[in-house]
């Protein structure tokens, strides 16, 4: 059972992960996702040519990317729409959709579109219905004629989101020409997708088509690795990889402990046996091999009914996350590799226990064997001699001596049950940890009820209007500014954010958690940012903004921040307009709200033309929890009841050993009229004070598992997870492993109520 | 030989000795079913002990000796007939009630030691005399089998004799009405038998305690009162001694 459950975690882990990285793989190529993006203002198509001569390039598509308010019926809240072309009579070269309902557009059909599935199951659109747009500051009717996926939009986030939200972000793929019509683009483009040759270096080629689209208004190219979408994808992936790998292992490894500790036991009762055997004649490694036998099948019943458990709930996972990630296909070829791995290891960890103690038991000479073993040589310990022992009962004097008697074995029974209670709070750990976050990030630092992006920079008077916007009780400026920080060879590419010294409404705090103002001569970034460019306060950094006249500067760093999400860098508006050379602009207002007018504000907000963006905290807490926790739960859930299952499984095999090897004791006790409670006491008391003792060390365990974890693995771009466990994790944990202790110990309970007195003192010990 | 006389205390029924009945079973018989087969280990014995007296049961293996005795020490129950101890109808006794029964009346001892290894002497008969009415004191106790030498040694460090003394030990140190002897000597020599039977009669002699030992020796039915004979389920023979032999006046 311990083993079933080792090798099916490991299988279930490794088998979803292998999956969902062919699964990606295959929907790429299949639909022939790009490897290179870049956006420009607007280029003529002639330089396609330029673009496809750049060595190591295969394919070059151009299309027109635009954002636009949508108003759907029924929703009152304002959409934002990505625009994105597609040739009205061919396939796309790149980025092809995959057509789940309906059709493509026609040519000469300006108004038909094709919605991205997650959007249209979000909003119950389907092909027929129709939707408004605000389209170049025109209203228009649009037809919906087909739903389809991307490669391109597996994770669809809206301009400065940090998760996805397909009720308030959708995509909406329109016919190149009546896009471009619309924007008046007629023959030129905004947007470009390269795919390389296979083996092609991007940077290289990324540096030539950042050269040839500079004159157009060229925001620099990104590699696929940098892709939004597959950027998120694969921060998912390390995830699900953290939970695929690291998790099992030690599930494994703790499974295949306790394997060991139950076989040495086992064949420890089977001593006399073993004598037996040998006062017949037979060698040492006759009997080895015998036992060896019986292990290898008791481990390969386990072993296949692992391999089972594991391919089923591997499967049953990779089809979970592939509908999460909206894959049009799955791919679920477990490698028998990883079944091999799993049983393997299982296996050797079954016989090296089981060798072990037969090799013990071979050593003595038969007679030595045949005898009751080990004539128990207890002491007079210290431990007796202290004033509190020695006021103890009998029964208590039993239990204490059992334990101090067999210190290794009783130190690996509560380090069984210490590893179940960690991997527990382990896995409770993720839930917590992301409450933090969101409650850190959203909650204290983020004060606005809306954050909403300007189709361009403004003066910073726009703000009063916004103010003069029904319900808004507050409005402040923010201007968000793509830049590229450079520290001698390091290099990231981010964003600034510009907000004023007295912002209310997003907060800046620093290290120790102290709200701070930006000064306005300066840096102040994220502690994960400074330790990518390896810089610490005072030290300076190279900023080249990419947007305005893109000016180059080099900024001190004046003050450091602690944030677990994203990578930013703030600085004082005014300087940032100072850099740009611009008069006082914005292109963000962070609004406050009075809720009880939101409806007003909503409406008002969707006719406003300069709006391109609007982002709601709430909806963004939301989605940040629901998607982390899409991810997470179902790891957290599966390791909760494994861990629960290992717990059981210690607790229950270490007392039913006890109670084969101590038998005779309990009978004898059960003679001189001790009751079925008495005894259950000195047997159960035993294993409850391991248990009292793994619950400490358990959580001090599943702390450290939980630290490894987040510090080897879960720092990423996106978000770092705090160290964070609320106690009522190491309750849960504890409650699981005492419900788990309970009913062992009420089966356990039957055994010893079963106890047959005569039989059990008939019998020579 | 020390005596230990000192914590002879009169049992308050000594003055029934070999008047009062304090056991009766009528017509118990006890049937075994394995499957198809039944195995009549007792087939309707009718059997009276007298408070204080001394008990030997003879007869051949396998004719219900130990089911007899463990019958009436409550550790099992007949299949049919009745069991009264005093006022304790033992045959409707469930679990609970007939622990309580062990634990108030009754001594055991067995071939097998079945001492505590995780206890010293001590302990081993403490862990009894911590949970009944009216204990003598361990030291006591161990005095009067002649171990109050031994008394912080674990059974690992004693001989089987020794053991056994021991074991007489704890079954007496509650003051038991009745104690159950099953083969107590059984798995120990002629010199080392002597002394635990030595330890047996002494407590039955001094505190009056009624006493049943079952063996294959029929030279211990010298010490008895009466020598009960069983074969094949029921009681053959009965014999009376007008005069109990001590101990160490047996011969072999
Ligand atoms: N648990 C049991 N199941 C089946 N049969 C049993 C059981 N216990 C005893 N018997 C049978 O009951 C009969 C009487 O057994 P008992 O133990 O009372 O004999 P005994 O007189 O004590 O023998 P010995 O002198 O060898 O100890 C035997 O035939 C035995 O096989
Ligand atoms: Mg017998």
């Amino acid at each position: 059972m311990i083993i079933a459950s080792g090798v099916g975690v490991m299988v279930m882990g490794l088998s979803a992960l292998e999956a969902l990285e062919e699964t990606t793989q295959a929907y790429y190529e299949r639909y022939r996702f790009a490897d290179v993006f870049a956006g420009v203002n607007r280029a003529p198509e002639g330089v396609v040519r330029q673009l496809a001569e750049i060595s190591g390039v295969s394919s070059v598509e151009t299309r027109i990317n635009k954002l636009a308010m949508l108003d759907i019926a029924d929703f009152d809240q304002p959409v934002i729409a990505q625009l994105v072309s597609i040739p009205e009579r061919s396939e796309p070269l790149l980025n092809r959709l995959v057509l789940r309902e309906g059709r493509f557009v026609a040519p000469g059909a300006p108004d038909e579109v094709v919605l991205n599935e997650p959007f249209a199951i979000a909003h119950e659109l389907s092909p027929g219905d129709q939707l408004h747009a605000i389209v170049n500051g025109k209203r228009r009717r649009l037809d919906i004629v087909g739903v389809a996926l991307s490669p391109e939009f597996v994770y669809a986030l809206g301009p400065g989101s940090l998760m996805p939200d397909d009720l308030r972000y959708g995509i909406v793929w329109m016919g190149r020409d009546a896009l471009a019509a619309a924007y008046d683009l007629a023959g030129a483009f905004n947007f470009v997708s390269l795919a390389l040759l296979p083996g092609t270096q991007p940077n290289a080629v990324i540096e030539s088509v950042d050269n040839l689209l500079s004159p157009y208004g060229g925001e620099s190219a990104v590699a696929r690795e940098n892709q939004l979408s597959n950027w998120f994808l694969m921060n998912e992936l390390d995830q699900v990889r953290t939970f695929s790998r690291i998790l099992p292992s030690i599930f494994l490894i703790v499974a295949a402990f306790l394997t060991n500790m139950v076989l040495a036991r086992l064949i420890a009762i089977e001593r006399a046996e073993i004598g037996l055997l040998k006062s017949f004649g037979y060698s040492n490694f006759q009997i080895a091999w015998h036992y060896a036998k019986l292990v290898i099948a008791m481990s390969l019943v386990g072993i296949v009914l692992g391999w089972m458990i594991g391919a089923g709930l591997g499967r049953y996972n990779t089809m979970t996350y592939a509908n999460m990630f909206h894959f049009p296909l799955l791919i679920f070829r477990p490698n028998p590799m990883v079944f091999v791995l799993a049983g393997l290891i299982s296996l050797i960890a079954a016989l090296i226990g089981c060798l072990g103690a037969v090799a013990k038991a071979v050593r003595l000479p038969p007679a030595e064997a045949m005898r009751p073993p080990e004539p128990a040589q207890y002491k007079q310990g210290l431990l007796t001699r202290l004033r509190v022992v020695r006021a103890l009962d009998q029964s208590s004097r039993i239990v204490l001596r059992q334990l101090t008697r067999r210190p290794w074995r009783s130190a690996f029974t509560s380090l069984g049950v210490a590893f179940s209670v960690a991997v527990m709070v382990m896995a409770l750990q993720w839930l917590d940890s992301i409450e933090t976050m969101v409650d850190v990030y959203f909650n204290d630092a983020q004060r606005q009820d809306a954050m909403i992006a300007l189709n361009q920079p403004q003066p910073s008077r726009v703000v009063n209007d916004f103010l003069h916007l029904p319900g808004v009780l507050a409005a402040e400026p923010l201007r968000w500014v793509g830049a590229d920080f450079h520290v001698g060879s390091r290099m990231h590419r981010g964003a600034i954010q510009a907000v004023t010294p007295d912002a209310g409404l997003q907060l800046v705090y620093d290290v120790r958690g102290h709200s701070i103002r930006v000064p306005p001569d300066g840096l102040v970034i994220g502690t994960e940012l400074a330790k990518k460019l390896d810089v610490s306060i005072g030290d300076m950094v190279w900023v080249k903004i990419r947007d305005g006249r893109r000016p180059e500067v080099q900024l001190p760093v004046i003050e450091l921040v602690e944030t677990y999400i994203d990578l930013p860098a703030y600085m004082d508006l005014a300087a940032l307009n100072r850099l740009l050379r611009e008069s006082p602009r914005t292109d963000m207002v962070n609004v406050l709200i009075d809720h009880a007018r939101t409806d007003e504000f909503y409406s008002e907000l969707k006719q406003m033309p300069r709006v391109s963006a609007v982002m709601f905290r709430q909806s963004a807490i939301n989605n940040f929890r629901d998607t982390m926790a899409e991810t997470i739960v179902i790891f957290v859930n599966f390791f909760g009841a494994f861990a629960a299952a290992l717990g059981f499984g210690v607790v229950y095999n270490s007392a039913r050993i006890t109670l084969s090897e101590r038998g005779r004791e309990l009978a004898s006790l059960r003679v001189l009229g001790f009751s079925r409670a008495a005894i259950s006491y000195i047997l159960l008391a035993e294993v409850g004070l391991l248990i009292l003792l793994a619950l400490p060390l358990g959580c001090l365990i599943g702390w450290s598992l939980a630290w490894f974890i987040v510090k080897t693995s879960f720092e990423n771009e996106l978000f770092r997870l705090p160290l964070v466990i609320y106690p009522s994790s190491y309750g849960i944990a504890i409650c699981i492993t005492l419900l788990a202790t309970v009913v062992s110990a009420v089966l356990v309970r039957r055994r010893l109520d079963r106890l047959d007195l005569i039989a059990v003192l008939k019998t020579r010990e | 030989m020390s005596r230990g006389g000192a914590t002879a205390i009169t049992s308050t029924n000594q003055d029934d000795a070999g008047l009062e009945a304090i056991f009766c079973a009528e017509a118990i018989s006890k049937i075994y079913t394995m499957g198809e087969v039944k195995v009549h280990a007792l087939r309707g014995v009718d059997l009276e002990l007298y408070g204080g007296e001394l008990v030997v049961l003879l007869g051949a293996s396998g004719s219900g000796k130990s089911t007899l005795l463990n019958i009436l020490g409550g550790l099992d129950v007949p299949t049919s007939g009745s069991v009264r101890y005093r006022d304790h109808e033992l045959s409707q006794y469930g679990q609970r009630e007939l622990t309580r029964y062990r634990l108030d009346h009754v001594g055991f001892i067995f071939q097998f030691y079945n001492l505590i290894p995780s206890l010293t002497a001590r302990e081993n008969v403490a862990l009894v005399t911590e949970i009944s009415k009216n204990p003598m004191t361990p030291e006591d106790a161990l005095a009067l089998v002649d171990m109050q030498d031994r008394l912080d040694h674990f059974p690992a460090q004693l001989s089987g004799g020794e053991q056994q003394r021991v074991a007489v030990a704890r079954a007496i140190a509650k003051r038991p009405e009745v104690l159950l002897c099953d083969e107590p000597t059984g798995a120990l020599d002629v010199a080392t038998g002597i002394t635990v039977l030595e330890a047996i009669g002494k407590v039955n002699s001094e505190i009056g305690t009624t006493t049943v030992v079952i063996t294959h020796n029929a030279v211990i039915g010298g010490m008895a009162d009466r020598i009960i004979t069983l074969a094949d389920g029921s009681i053959v023979d009965v014999q009376r001694n007008d005069r109990k032999l001590q101990a160490h006046e047996l011969v072999w």
